[in-house]
């Protein structure tokens, strides 16, 4: 066995972050431990950038009071709890960072 | 694990350990373990069981062939090595030694011929600081310094730490956890790093610390949810109708992490785990 079989075997994406594509409205619930409480908390907002590979992330863009919040969460992740799709916007290019420059009614995507 | 085990370092990666924290881990791969000899203390004065490892291409010469054929075994084997045990009656020759019996959450100890570095300087070997690097400062960069006083004692004391033959000897980690137990591909997956280049044969035997009773708790944990799904998966073919389906791994899910909080402590944060201060804040 090589390393790069390896890694095929060792990497397992979290199912429900499979389908997400830049564009995409999502919402996120992930589980955070606090001392020895669970909770999940839920982000909501548009995937800017998706990266494959074995240390492939997605990251989430939305406005929080005014000020805009990305949160990168690592596709292997296993404290994704559940991911809702809320729409799937129509993007020509696989990241969107022309967004953070955009508030409002210019940062909107086109619908699929 | 009664005895220990050999196996093969493939390399390092980093994968996510069901408590959802990442960890860098070492893959050891396990070919076949077979006992090749059973070493008793009224005939050789110590209670030691031999083990041979073999991966897919191994040859052997002719006197190890004999050595091996006195215990009726023809496989040919990469490396023999031996574990002391206390009680030799439970092994047979010829028998398998599987990974079964290793589990996620234990402790193991892992020894390997360490990567040779050859003739190796003060700074690489000892961690000296080395000379400055400016100030009118020439080939004073990497040298060692004093090595002592002057005439009293007007020698150097033994054990001066200096240049000289550095890695290639035999090292063992203690204490590396368990992360994931592959028993489809015959791997383990330890946290950290271990000795020896890749593809190097490692010994592994058990270590004294008590397991970590967290990560066993989520394993069983996630056991029983794999297994709900089975059933789960198996019910539709039953029933007409998908809605069993649907119900059943949404019941599993939701037990998993009812069972872990109990045994939860204080993992360390992940790397998203920083925005998540930022929202906070907001």
């Amino acid at each position: 066995m090589n390393k790069n079989l390896l890694e095929e075997i060792a990497i397992t994406t979290n199912p429900h972050l499979e389908d997400v594509r830049p564009g995409d409205q999502i919402r996120i619930s992930y589980r955070i431990v606090e001392g020895d409480r669970e909770r999940l908390q839920p982000f909501e907002g548009i995937v800017i950038k998706r990266r494959n590979g074995k240390d492939g992330s997605i990251t989430v863009r939305r406005i929080a009071s005014g000020v805009g919040v990305e949160r990168t969460i690592p596709l292997q992740s296993n404290r994704v709890e559940k991911v809702e799709l809320i729409q799937r916007g129509k993007v020509r290019r696989s990241k969107l960072y022309f967004l953070r420059g955009r508030t409002g009614k210019s940062a909107r995507l086109k619908q699929k | 694990m009664e005895i220990g085990l050999l196996g093969k370092k493939i390399g390092m990666t980093r994968i996510y350990d069901l408590a959802g924290d990442i960890r860098s881990v070492t893959a050891i791969e396990f070919g076949v373990n077979k006992i090749t000899q059973i070493k008793s203390n009224d005939i050789d004065g110590y209670n030691a069981v031999q083990i041979g490892f073999q991966t897919k291409k191994a040859k052997m010469v002719k006197a190890e062939k004999g050595h091996l054929l006195k215990s009726g075994i023809e496989n040919d084997f990469d490396k023999l090595s031996e574990f002391r045990v206390n009680d030799i009656d439970s092994y047979n020759l010829g028998q398998e030694i599987s990974i079964n019996d290793i589990n996620t959450g234990q402790y193991i100890n892992v020894s390997s011929t360490s990567k040779g570095r050859g003739f190796a300087g003060g700074v690489k070997r000892w961690n000296f600081r080395g000379g400055p690097k400016t100030h009118g400062q020439s080939d004073r960069h990497r040298a060692p310094g004093s090595i002592g006083a002057g005439s009293t004692p007007g020698r150097v004391w033994k054990g001066q730490k200096m240049a000289g033959h550095m890695g290639n000897v035999l090292v063992t980690n203690l204490n590396l956890l368990v992360v994931k137990v592959d028993l489809e591909n015959n791997i383990i997956f330890v946290n950290g790093s271990v000795p020896g280049h890749n593809n190097c044969i490692v010994k592994v035997t058990n270590s004294r610390k008590k397991p970590n009773q967290k990560l066993i708790d989520l394993a069983l944990a996630a056991e029983e949810a794999s297994a709900a799904e089975v059933q789960a998966e198996e019910a539709p073919e039953v029933a007409t109708e998908e809605a069993p389906a649907e119900e059943a791994p949404e019941v599993a899910t939701e037990e998993a992490p009812a069972e872990e909080a109990p045994a939860e402590e204080a993992p360390a944060e992940e790397a998203p785990a920083e925005k998540q201060d930022e929202s906070k804040e907001i």
